[in-house]
């Protein structure tokens, strides 16, 4: 009976709730929109058009080659990063959740420091090894692929574990006892059913990548080895042009297209294995939740 | 049985889990264990007279503590870093109150309250993820200029609408470090509320306390776990956040933080030595609550093995 009565406070809930969803999202739509802009201004909206994009012949994204070159650099660095992290971080996640003993536990703490150092001790770090021991490594975008996949190998690891935990080991058992050596039933039974989670922790080094700026910047050496976000950042200070928005607005996109079809065809992974636990609301979960705040919140 | 769940099939030949898991030991080993202690073997090393170069020592018997101690007496000296150390420890306190403040009810809604609109608050609380942090302090950036439309909005509701926030404010940096990482707080707070037992609320409305009593002496002491680590979880990055503030202020000193020495030091001058001191002092600082927050992670781990 009580339930039936609207509580009041969460009237006032629901206000701030939604208001905090306006503040979150309307500013990213004006920015974006601001890259539609014909005139040079990126306070104020003229009239739209494509000049930002391609139409403007020196400075638009599409004819602006220093625009152009971290736009590359970033997906190059995103796509390689999920082809290296992905095998080595899947690897760990199965062997660190059965191997026992004393080892095992370091290699765990050691799997889960990444996860809670703030990047720029990573950034210092990795620039201060590069400069003083590994000096044979190239520095610029080597150097700075290395550094995404070390940040990213303890996202897929601790993804990964948390389905493995819930697969639990029935299912290799069963193929071991019809006669499948370890190896068989890893590729036959379990990497299949790891298929979800292993495709969200290769959407999280992807979205990992892209975002990260730290690292980018103190592995970088120059134009040549610039990312989008270190170009957002150099740009957004001094005076831009909406060109600047609109190379965001680009990156955005891309995102969001990769992360949505990948999230489609998690669904239908999902839904073939039948595995109808949560289905909605895990991809959600797994998609978005970036691996830390997934363990902050419980390991699941 | 606590073996039952995460246990081999067949495990009697554990090197096998093992062996699968040293390409990724060896990689952190190489890229992450040996790139932190080159941080103290540069801290604790010297430097080249000449050159002005770090000359990085391995071994900890010939340490040289002196110029840690330089940086340390800096640290502690209100009119040097001591400054920039307060100023660090007041932004990050008070954003995280703002996430706090902020935060708190919209995760206890989305959890509690939202039945019909649930899923599409959770794709929005769920969409800053996908948004690069940069991007989104850019549009900050644009909405700030003195003629964006902040400024504007503020003139049509008569309160000025004439200043430059991106000036060197202290409130422009603190309510960006808020939007930039209130969704790293508010995303496991909401999976923290969502869990919380429904009975134990209802039986303190049943047992006939009030609403607002409930909620202070049964749900907020309940989600004290869930608001830790969403604390933890914000704060870490922010410590070291060193372009939220340079972003937000053109770079303004007035605005430093303990980053932005860090990088100064490191990729501005040749003093490598003053910058990886500071990192490790910055690591110190915040062992704390990595350590706090690796516990948890690791009980949260071993609840689900069993």
């Amino acid at each position: 009976m009580r339930r039936n009565r609207p509580d009041r406070h969460a009237f006032g809930l629901a206000t701030i709730t939604w208001l905090y969803v306006l503040w979150s999202l309307v500013p990213v739509l004006v920015a974006m929109r601001i890259s539609f802009n014909s005139g040079k201004s990126r306070s104020a909206f003229q009239s739209p058009s494509w000049r930002w994009y391609f139409t403007d012949p020196a400075q638009s994204v599409w004819h602006d080659d220093t625009l152009v070159q971290p736009l590359k650099n970033t997906l190059k660095l995103a796509a390689l990063s999920m082809l290296f992290a992905t095998p080595i971080g899947v690897a760990m996640a199965i062997g660190l959740q059965r191997w026992r003993g004393r080892l095992s536990k370091a290699s765990n703490a050691l799997m889960l420091f990444p996860l809670v150092t703030p990047e720029i001790v990573m950034g210092v770090a990795l620039f201060l090894v590069f400069t003083q021991v590994y000096t044979g490594v190239p520095r610029g975008f080597t150097t700075q692929l290395l550094g995404h996949i070390t940040l990213s190998i303890s996202y897929v690891v601790v993804i990964v574990r948390g389905r493995l935990a819930a697969i639990g080991p029935q299912y290799e058992e069963a193929a071991r006892d019809l006669g499948a050596n370890r190896l068989q039933a890893m590729r036959l039974v379990l990497l299949p059913l790891l298929g979800p989670a292993i495709f969200a922790s290769v959407m999280v080094v992807f979205a990992g990548s892209i975002d990260d700026f730290v690292i980018s910047q103190f592995l970088s050496t120059g134009a040549s080895s610039e990312t989008v976000p270190m170009k957002i950042y150099s740009g957004g200070r001094a005076t831009a042009t909406p060109a600047l928005n609109a190379l965001a607005t680009i990156m955005l996109v891309i995102t969001l297209v990769v992360v949505g079809s990948a999230a489609l065809v998690m669904h239908r992974m999902r839904a073939r294995q039948g595995g109808g636990e949560d289905a909605q609301l895990g991809n959600l979960a797994v998609v978005g939740q970036p691996a830390n705040t997934r363990i902050a919140s419980g390991g699941r | 049985v606590a073996n039952a769940a995460g246990a081999a099939p067949g495990g009697h030949r554990n090197g096998f889990w093992g062996v699968l898991s040293l390409p990724g030991v060896a990689w952190l080993m190489a890229l992450f264990v040996v790139p932190f202690y080159a941080v103290a073997a540069v801290a604790f090393g010297r430097v080249d007279p000449i050159l002005r170069t770090a000359d990085p020592v391995w071994s900890p018997l010939s340490w040289n503590f002196s110029a840690m101690g330089n940086v340390l007496d800096r640290v502690f000296d209100p009119n040097d870093l001591g400054a920039v150390v307060i100023r660090t420890l007041a932004y990050v306190g008070s954003a995280l109150a703002l996430c706090c403040l902020v935060g708190y009810p919209v995760a206890y809604y989305v959890a509690r309250h939202a039945s019909r609109w649930r899923g599409v608050l959770l794709a929005a609380l769920v969409l800053p993820f996908w948004i690069s942090y940069l991007m989104r302090m850019l549009a900050w950036v644009n909405l700030l200029q003195v003629d964006g439309y902040f400024n504007r909005l503020l003139g049509w509701m008569h309160l000025g609408g004439s200043r430059n926030w991106l000036d060197g404010d202290w409130p422009t940096v603190v309510i960006g470090l808020a939007y930039g990482y209130i969704p790293f707080f508010i995303l496991p707070l909401y999976a923290a509320l969502e869990r919380l037992d429904k009975r134990l609320i209802e039986a303190g409305r049943d047992l006939g306390a009030s609403p607002a009593r409930v909620f202070q002496r049964v749900t907020l002491p309940l989600s004290v776990p869930g608001l830790m680590a969403a604390s933890v979880i914000t704060v870490l990055p922010m410590f070291g956040d060193y372009y939220t503030n340079s972003f937000l202020t053109s770079g303004s000193p007035r605005t430093e933080m303990l980053g932005n020495q860090i990088e100064f030091y490191l990729r501005g001058t040749s003093q490598p030595q003053t910058g990886a001191s500071l990192v490790l002092i910055l690591s110190a600082m915040l062992l704390v609550l990595m350590t706090y927050y690796l516990v948890v992670t690791v009980r949260a781990q071993r609840a689900v093995a069993t």
